[in-house]
């Protein structure tokens, strides 16, 4: 179980985040919308500690992990998987060293079991035979789901997506979107997408929160969010620009 | 002018309160042999195997500019035979650590910043912690403790160059005799001058993975921000290097009984 309490975060003297909080529950599929620049990534790094609010609790199964140092939050980490906007693969690394590096790392297991389950989590991915390839060789969409099989293969309770559908095509994007159901539904994970995509947020998320203006504008399920008639979630979901950006 | 005196100063300090603080936690890290000596094994080739060319080809040409210097100023107090001591001397204790230091700051410090300061930009380093990894454990480590142990091997590699050079240049070249020129080689370069030259190699060695290692984990935003982390890690490395060699010069002749 995640949850945020009045969470504030500024970079220098702009302020990013003012006082959300939100709960979600183990095994629930939330999509975090708003516009681009509108401290999304900003809230789901602070889910993982990868930043430190400047007030505000973050609450990981009831254990407040926002006064945790970086070695208390390595222990809390291992519950979570994250995929980058940016796929973030180590790119000195084959996709299987990529893959494995988390079971190396913290598992003491033999080759043959590592290389066993680096070849079940690629399957999962749809990537079976791809152990040996470069990260460099790897298309958009590729690098995304050697990505995902990076952060589930070590069975994390809770996987967090930064924009994991955006620079894809519709088609790409449709395949990451079933990927990210697939993963959710066969290890029962609790999942975060952050995106700015509506077709993703739609597909992925049974509930929806919305960010505008620094705060927490909007949440509920996704059927009543995306019929929702408030003229500033409607204008987000029919991506209807303001009249002073035309 | 005054407050972008204070800024300078206020940056520099915390510059150096952030490397002691990084010092501090690869030093716990190492305790608990956290790093994989893979990791260390792939930096020990990559600073000591690839350094290989340029640390040879500088000990061997310093031992012979040395040899030949040496012996154009002492061929007029006819002590020709002395060249070669000089060089042994120097190379041991000074040219020796403090060249090959400043050719692998030059070519892995860069290197160091660069590699990390990428993975920093594109996200790697979030990525490890996300994967309950250390940075300090994954990347700091495993090149500081090979940096370690490869400067000291590098350094008797250039002093042995250097003095092999400088001694075929007298011979061969200035003529000088080489019997002599090799009793007094022996005769005036004691084991302390090399366990001094050891020691400051081991230094050195920690001076440039440290500031390699900060400069990358700290560099900006964007291409411009690895540019600068690379050229400040080589600078800061160097400039590093030249005063510690001074103090630890004071220090260590004092403590053998040089001075």
């Amino acid at each position: 179980m995640i949850e945020v309490r009045q969470l504030h975060k500024s970079f220098g003297a702009q302020e990013v985040l003012d006082g959300i909080s939100f709960r979600i529950e183990s095994g629930e599929s939330v999509a975090i919308i708003g516009r681009s620049g509108g401290g999304k990534s900003v809230l789901l790094k602070h889910l993982i500690g990868l930043l430190q609010p400047d007030s505000g609790e973050v609450l990981i199964d009831g254990e407040n992990i926002v006064r945790m140092n970086e070695r208390q939050l390595l222990g809390v980490r291992r519950k979570f998987g994250m995929v980058f906007q940016g796929a973030a693969l180590f790119d000195s690394m084959t996709v299987s060293e990529n893959v494995a590096f988390g079971l190396r790392r913290h598992e003491h297991l033999t080759e043959a079991e590592i290389s066993r389950r680096v070849a079940a989590t690629l399957e999962l991915v749809d990537l079976p035979g791809t152990e040996n390839k470069n990260s460099a060789e790897l298309s958009g969409g590729m690098r995304k789901r050697v990505g995902l099989a990076r952060a589930i293969i070590y069975e994390p309770q809770i996987v967090l997506y930064d924009e994991p559908t955006t620079g894809l095509d519709p088609i790409v994007s449709d395949s990451i979107d079933q990927l990210i159901l697939r993963v959710r539904d066969r290890l029962k994970v609790t999942t975060v997408v952050v995106t700015h995509d509506m077709r993703t947020a739609r597909r992925v998320g049974q509930r929806i929160l919305m960010l505008n203006e620094k705060k927490l504008y909007a949440t509920g399920p996704a059927d009543e969010f995306f019929a929702s008639r408030d003229a500033v979630v409607r204008q987000f979901i029919d991506g209807v620009a303001d009249a002073k950006e035309n | 002018m005054n407050l972008l005196a204070n800024r300078r100063v206020h940056d520099t300090l915390n510059g150096l309160g952030q490397i002691t603080l990084l010092a501090r936690d690869a030093f716990a890290s190492l305790l608990r042999l956290r790093m994989t000596w893979r990791d260390v094994l792939f930096q020990i080739y990559f600073i000591g195997v690839k350094s290989q060319l340029v640390v040879l080809v500088t000990g061997a040409f310093t031992g012979m500019v040395l040899g030949a210097q040496t012996y154009f100023q002492f061929h007029k107090v006819k002590m020709d035979t002395a060249s070669l001591a000089v060089v042994g001397v120097s190379m041991c204790s000074e040219l020796g650590p403090v060249l090959t230091a400043l050719m692998v700051a030059g070519r892995v410090g860069a290197s160091m910043a660069a590699e990390i300061g990428t993975m920093r930009v594109t996200e790697q380093i979030d990525a490890l912690r996300t994967l309950a990894t250390h940075p300090v454990d994954y990347l700091v480590v495993p090149r500081l403790v090979a940096a370690h142990i490869v400067l000291p091997l590098l350094t008797v590699e250039s002093v042995v160059m250097g003095i092999g050079a400088g001694y075929l240049v007298g011979v061969y070249l200035l003529g000088i005799d080489p019997t002599y020129l090799w009793y007094n080689m022996l005769h005036f370069t004691h084991d302390v001058d090399l366990v001094i030259g050891l020691v400051k190699a081991f230094i050195f060695g920690g001076i440039i993975a440290l500031i390699g290692c900060y400069k990358g984990m700290t560099c900006g935003l964007g291409a411009q921000g690895v540019g600068r982390a690379t050229t400040e890690a080589v600078v800061y490395a160097s400039i590093s290097i030249l005063i510690a060699n001074f103090f630890l010069t004071l220090v260590m002749g004092k403590l053998v009984g040089q001075l």
